[in-house]
């Protein structure tokens, strides 16, 4: 029987050491049993790597940043969409999803699926609320506090033991030993992230995560923890390996439970050495090592899709524990024709 | 009674995987053969009788270094408490 043909487009095609997702995504979608697919990459610069690679994307567009607004962006799918007839749209990055969230209705409204957390759930897991978070929901959380001036810095220490991390809202994370030190990386990530900074406390042990689907009624439609097994300077994963963790993927279960979370997402816990497990960060989004999950035997971003398009899926029962991946560079070779066309008409 | 985890893997050439924590580990071959003991359901003073059949060892080095290798077990995490 001939498979059914979905029109997807994915963003986050920057594979670089700091890697979106999107080439994992397209990897789980392109090995689907159950639809084809035709791949239409976002990008928002030139030099995205994923752009290039062979057998990933099969037509690729500029798209606007999400700064530029929405009625921008929205304009630009809408263009993409007549030419493409876009059946469901993934965005992998932090910085964007507001913007998707936002454009639900109107994406829909054109017959373009999304599957993202709704705005409440998006904003209550954020950085800056992640004490009342942690309360609310019953999970331990690092103790932490926003800051928006420099003049905050001198008093951390009435609530804080050195050393404590320096957090931007979406990225980048610094650790400080003295007030010194926080003055510095607060400069850093405020140019870079704006405000507000977060500080946290440090909390000492092994870093675990887990990816997960929720479907937005409660279910754990598929979950897989991960140990990093090699982490580079941006404190990215550049290997890790699947584990066995019935505390992690219960905490996990609890919180796509009682939060009704929709969409993918990666939970950033700590291990201690007295076997507590601390949450640090929620990411919104399927993180970019999901081929790990999908290697072990739970293609979520497939299922993502299918529960874009409405079906109602059984849960993945268990995956392959000891699975490993390892990142590495590789010099793809391109054409200047290739860079031209996407500089001059925004496609390629 | 100190025992195993049950989900601990090792293979022939004593390579040590403990599913739970990721942690991976090389064991000498003594130590891949205490651990296979272990996970034959024998218990510590088994393991120990084992050994000092097998080896020209005495009982109190045996014993100090069996009890310090079943410490390194615990501390990785190894053993069910």
């Amino acid at each position: 029987m001939k498979k059914i043909k979905y029109h997807i487009a994915v963003t986050g095609l920057n594979n670089t050491d700091n890697p979106g997702p999107g080439i994992p995504v397209i990897r789980g979608l392109r090995e689907s049993k159950d639809f084809d697919v035709r791949i239409i990459g976002l990008a928002y610069e030139n030099l995205e790597p994923g752009i290039y690679m062979p057998d990933m994307v099969d037509k690729t567009y500029q798209i606007p940043y999400p700064s530029s607004g929405m009625d921008k962006l929205i304009n630009r799918i809408e263009y993409i969409h007549s030419k493409e007839r876009l059946d469901v749209i993934i965005p992998n990055f932090d910085a964007e999803l507001y913007t998707f969230i936002q454009a639900k209705e109107r994406l829909q409204n054109i017959g373009i699926h999304t599957f993202l957390p709704t705005m409440d759930q998006f904003e209550e897991r954020q950085k800056a609320n992640l004490s009342q978070y942690g309360e609310k929901y019953g999970v331990k959380v690092p103790f932490s506090k926003v800051i928006t001036h420099r003049r905050d810095i001198e008093q951390l220490k009435d609530s804080f033991e050195y050393p404590l991390l320096v957090k931007g809202k979406f990225y980048d994370a610094y650790l400080a030993y003295s007030a010194e030190q926080v003055n510095s990386f607060f400069n850093r990530i405020s140019a870079k992230w704006g405000m507000p900074v977060i500080i946290q406390e440090f909390i000492r042990g092994t870093e675990v995560n887990v990816i997960a689907l929720g479907d937005g009624l409660g279910n754990t439609i598929g979950a897989v923890p991960m140990r990093k097994q090699y982490i580079t300077d941006k404190g990215k994963a550049w290997g890790g390996i699947t584990i066995q963790n019935e505390k992690m993927l219960e905490l996990t279960r609890n919180l796509i439970r009682k939060t009704k979370w929709q969409g993918g997402m990666e939970l950033e816990l700590i291990k201690t050495n007295k076997n507590e497990y601390f949450l640090i960060e929620i990411n919104p989004r399927i993180p970019a090592w999901v081929y790990l999950a999908v290697a072990a035997g739970q293609n979520l971003p497939e299922a993502l899709v299918k529960l874009a398009m409405g079906m109602k899926l059984q849960p993945f029962s268990s995956y392959e524990v000891g699975k490993m991946f390892i990142r590495y560079s590789y010099d793809l070779i391109g054409d200047i024709a290739q860079f031209g066309s996407l500089s001059v008409s925004g496609e390629m | 009674m100190m025992k195993l985890k049950r989900n601990i893997a090792i293979s022939e050439n004593g390579f040590l995987f403990n599913p739970e924590t990721g942690d991976s580990f090389l064991l000498n071959p003594i130590a891949t053969e205490i651990v296979n003991f272990l996970r034959e359901g024998n218990d510590v003073a088994d393991v120990k009788q084992l050994l000092f059949d097998r080896y020209e060892v005495d009982v109190v080095t045996l014993e100090k270094n069996i009890e310090d290798f079943l410490e390194m077990l615990q501390h990785h995490e190894l053993l069910d408490r």
